[in-house]
């Protein structure tokens, strides 16, 4: 790889936490090759993302050779000057992290990036990480075909093996891995995701080790120890990893005495919104139009049934205001159609049935009757 | 007057606020410290680094929502970094580099503005790229430069070193979801580099982050739940605070005060509404009103009351309060209030206090009342001590069939409920300052404590009279005159108790919750017009036009406009002939037709007149132009909507 012209560009991909990016990091620093490491989601321009490949790789002067909007053209002539001035003797690296979002910005940049080598006439190789495959990435027009390979996801032992490594300075490496196969044997089922055991495990070993440290048992009574972190992963489970409570929270949780730790509420435990009078009815309203069909109107709105709605707001001889906007801000309504028919916008609701049910309760209007999907 | 109102209700404000800002504050000032700890030890070499979040709910009341960020970026601003930064959605529509050169432009600013001795920032304006990178170089020269600068004095050590940088997400809701993803996903690649601090402002529930941040990105954040208090909470704290209080001498009538509540409750959850409906009320009062000199502190009021000029004595005998108060009077007073200005002043000063004290009474009671009915089954009188005080305000609430119903839930309390309720009574009787209200502490102290001596002897034991050996008529008699008496058997102590106290409510209640059209001189304090509140308030725009289109006399007061009903003159507008013109046609409106008629009815018709005429028309939302035919044009309104 190191002096003669490598592949132009190779295509890596995997699901999240397979080791790309680590590895490929890993065995450039190692080797000491000349690399730069673009994260593509960064790069809201093409500007940023060339100016990002140029600055490791040629200093930092070299980014001002670039116009202030520059296009591929513009990238390819500077990369040329540049290398003239500062020839490679070892391949360069070019790696771009989430490569899935080149296919959004400008049609030819990623035919471009896999061909660089041809079009700057340097010794070059780009490398694409991603987590979606490659058939999804090939352009209409056709393109160069990198190299590929494939990082497949950790089996249970591999976990096993590569969390057990990272084992806590003051306990030995054993006891450790018996920790992390308790976890892997609650977690695994649900997450393979590495950085998120990781995560899990780094905030349960205090508990995992506490009655260590109280002195009730000793390190080889791994089923005391199991009884005892049990309960609290399994909770674990449906708070921390769900994120409904913070992992700052969850620390303190376990840090508090069984009796005095109160249920925290998990975020999606407040679904209650509270509406004013007449936004409930635009919302009701609303609801209805958008999932009766519309022949059903007439059945449900005949003049004994719908009118009720309706005479209220006689009544009160009062207009509602125009709320729609501000149910629109809350996401409660959806515009649907373009935005240039302002003569007749068109909305959608965007609440569940649960939601919408709860709301009519508070009115004392019966939802159920009206809906079509309920006869 | 009003301004110290207007102050009150700021410092009202704040305080509200108080409770919210303090506890996101704390949260704040806890993560630096764990932004702080760094890499020593093995927990936090391992654990992802998350972006600390403060998730705000703040309620569906937006209009109020902008105060509380102020309140809060201005304090963090003093307290604990100089890097806030606000952003809406309205300023990030399309893509998450918006977001960041917001961040680095405040920030940037805020440095130039703390630091004018520090010229020559690093920062090269021209070619500032929005990106993270140059965010962290620059924050990496402000901080070694502060490091320098002269130490500021309410932050920690802490602090001072690595300042956060605090985002404040003003609506949540709004934001484009894929922006906001991947300015997480680019604020998270650098979190050990740059202490990020994010604040959602959510309207509707914390379940939003769910629906618009999928895992992998919720999984970069540490989120907090935050909960304000609720509108309604809030509004009951302003109605306590400012309205049913002795402290301000203005107050709204019943109708006025359902009128604001009533806007409150069905359009918009608005606290900042409804102050502001307050103020209108309070300024339609003393412009309307010429007696509302005397609206004011007591001691104020009493020397306006002797420097009434004789108009407005005239106008003090013309109320009809004060009018009902002369007929109650004995003849030869009748003649002295009629005739002689000084002797009304006087009687004046004795009303306006008296008017004092009856508040004063007022309000003590309904408090009283309304901790003994709010935890009754299904609220009889109402929930909230709103309703209850407008229900007082219209009229006499014991003669309520919801009173007679309360009264009688409570003469089933249980003992333990009812007096721990008359020990709450005598905390707030014991805040009322009247002689009156000082009798009736006493009398309740009296009552309490004979609730709290044992039970004497209870019923007769029924045994008795069955001992004797007797015969089947005898039986008979005896059974029937047991049954009698214990129909009218003898109550428990307890019960006579209770049925004291609460006949001691009733006449508190009678003698003191009258509405305040009872007292003479009501007129100068309560505002009462509430159909005029209602016009300012609810605008209806739609009919306002029409008027003006349909009758221009009515907003240009030009004599050649009078018109009678129905007609127009010549002399009109040109888009005023236009829009009768159009009343009288069906859906579709043939526009040469539409012209000859504009010709025939205006004075110097032109083409281009009724052209521009006609598109106002268009503008104003009555007329749309149609593909159904061509050169027709379809209306938009019907009848008197």
């Amino acid at each position: 790889m190191m002096e003669q012209c490598s592949y132009p560009s190779i295509f890596i991909y995997g699901h999240r936490a397979t080791g790309k990016s680590h590895v490929i990091h890993t065995l450039l620093k190692e080797l000491e090759l000349p690399y730069a490491t673009v994260s593509c989601v960064e790069c809201v321009s093409v500007g940023l993302l060339f100016e990002q490949v140029l600055l490791p790789l040629f200093g930092s002067d070299s980014a001002s050779l670039l116009s202030r909007s520059p296009s591929l053209s513009d990238f390819v002539r500077v990369y040329k000057q540049l290398c003239v001035q500062a020839s490679a003797k070892q391949t360069r690296y070019i790696v771009l992290d989430r490569a899935e979002l080149l296919r959004d910005m400008e049609a030819n940049l990623l035919p471009a990036f896999l061909r660089l080598q041809e079009l700057v006439e340097d010794n070059v190789t780009v490398i694409l990480l991603s987590e979606i495959v490659w058939d999804k990435f090939r352009p209409n027009t056709g393109c160069f075909e990198p190299l590929l390979l494939h990082f497949p996801d950790y089996s249970k032992g591999e976990l096993q093996q590569i969390l057990s490594e990272d084992s806590h300075p003051s306990y030995s490496p054993e006891l450790y891995s018996a920790f992390i196969n308790i976890l892997l044997g609650v977690f695994y089922s649900v997450c393979r995701d590495l950085r998120e055991l990781r995560h899990l495990a780094a905030l349960n070993f205090s508990k995992f080790i506490e009655p260590l440290e109280q002195g009730k048992v000793k390190e080889s009574d791994t089923h005391k120890l199991w009884r005892n972190i049990e309960p609290h992963l399994k909770k674990a489970m449906q708070t921390v990893y769900l994120r409904e409570v913070s992992s700052v929270q969850w620390e303190q949780q376990l840090q508090m005495e069984e009796k005095e730790a109160g249920a925290v509420r998990g975020l999606s435990a407040h679904a209650h919104v509270e509406l004013p009078y007449y936004s409930k009815f635009l919302l009701i309203a609303a609801y209805l139009a958008s999932y009766n069909p519309a022949r059903t109107d007439k059945r449900f709105f005949l003049k004994h049934h719908g009118k009720i709605k309706n005479t209220n707001f006689l009544k009160k001889n009062e207009k509602p205001p125009p709320q729609i906007s501000s149910l629109g801000t809350l996401q409660l309504l959806n515009q649907v159609g373009h935005d240039d028919q302002l003569d007749a916008p068109k909305y959608k609701c965007a609440v569940s049935l649960d939601f919408i049910l709860a709301i009519s309760r508070t009115v004392s209007f019966d939802m159920v009757k009206y809906l079509y999907d309920f006869l | 007057m009003t301004i110290y109102i207007v102050c009150f209700l700021q410092l009202l404000q704040d305080e509200l606020n108080r409770k919210i800002l303090d506890s996101l504050l704390a949260f704040i000032r806890k993560s630096v410290s764990t932004f702080q700890r760094g890499t020593d030890d093995w927990v936090s070499r391992m654990r992802a680094h998350e972006i600390p979040t403060a998730a705000l709910v703040l309620g569906v009341n937006v209009p109020d929502h902008d105060m509380t960020f102020q309140c809060l970026s201005d304090q963090l601003q003093q307290s604990v970094t100089p890097f806030v930064v606000s952003v809406q959605a309205t300023e990030c529509a399309g893509q998450s580099c918006r977001v960041l050169e917001r961040l680095m432009g405040t920030s940037v600013s805020v440095d130039n503005e703390e630091e004018p001795e520090q010229c020559s920032t690093n920062v090269n304006q021209k070619r500032v790229h929005c990106s993270l990178i140059t965010l962290c170089n620059w924050y990496k020269t402000v901080t070694k430069v502060c490091s320098y600068c002269k130490e500021r004095t309410s932050v920690g050590k802490d602090m001072q070193q690595h300042p956060p940088i605090v985002v404040i997400f003003k609506d949540l809701e709004a934001f484009n979801p894929k922006v906001l993803q991947d300015f997480i996903l680019i604020c998270s690649r650098y979190v050990e580099q740059l202490p990020l601090m994010f604040v959602f402002g959510i309207a509707t529930s914390p379940s939003t982050i769910q629906h618009m941040l999928p895992h992998s990105v919720s999984s970069l954040l540490g989120i907090e739940l935050f909960q304000s208090l609720s509108c309604t909470q809030h509004l009951a704290s302003v109605i306590d605070k400012v309205i049913l209080t002795s402290q301000f001498p203005f107050k709204p009538n019943g109708k006025v005060l359902q009128v604001l509540v009533s806007i409150f409750l069905y359009h918009d959850f608005s606290v900042r509404n409804f102050i502001k409906g307050l103020q209108l009320a309070l300024l339609e009062h003393f412009h309307s009103q010429p007696l509302s000199v005397l609206c004011c502190k007591k001691e104020a009021a009493l020397v306006h009351a002797t420097e009434l000029s004789h108009r407005d004595v005239e106008r003090l005998q013309q109320l009809p309060s004060f009018m009902r108060y002369v007929e109650e009077q004995g003849p030869q007073e009748q003649v002295e209030l009629l005739t002689s200005v000084d002797h009304v002043k006087e009687v004046c000063q004795k009303l306006l206090k008296d008017l004092c004290k009856y508040h004063k009474n007022y309000y003590t009671t309904l408090r009283c009342l309304h901790i003994l009915t709010a935890s009754l089954p299904k609220y009889p009188l109402g929930k909230q001590i709103r309703e209850l005080h407008i229900s007082c305000l219209e009229k006499n609430v014991w003669e309520n069939d919801e009173y007679a119903c309360a009264m009688q839930l409570l003469r089933m309390m249980a003992k333990d409920e009812l007096t721990s309720a008359l020990q709450k009574c005598a905390e707030i009787l014991k805040s009322g300052k009247t002689k009156k209200m000082r009798a009736a502490l006493l009398q309740l102290d009296n009552l309490l404590s004979k609730f709290d001596q044992p039970a004497g002897e209870d019923l007769t034991s029924p045994g008795e009279g069955l001992q004797k050996k007797t015969d089947l008529f005898q039986l008979q008699k005896t059974l029937l005159e047991m049954k009698k008496s214990r129909r009218t058997k003898k109550m428990s102590q307890f019960e006579i108790l209770r049925d004291q106290a609460l006949e001691f409510i009733d006449s508190l209640v009678r003698s003191h919750l009258a509405p305040p059209e009872s007292q003479p001189l009501y007129e100068v304090c309560y505002y009462s017009s509430s159909a005029v509140l209602r016009r300012h308030l609810n605008a209806t725009p739609r009919t306002s036009i029409q008027t003006a289109l349909s009758n221009p006399y009515h907003y240009l007061k030009n004599e050649d406009l009078r018109a009678e009903d129905g007609t127009v003159s010549n002399a009109a507008p040109d888009i005023c002939i236009v829009y009768k013109l159009h009343l009288e046609c069906g859906r579709l409106i043939n526009l040469y037709d539409w012209l000859e008629l504009f010709h025939s009815c205006s004075s110097t018709p032109t083409s281009a007149r009724f052209i521009q005429a006609v598109s106002e028309l268009e503008f104003l939302g009555f007329i749309k132009s149609t593909k159904q035919k061509t050169d027709h044009v379809s209306r938009l309104t019907w009848g008197g909507c």
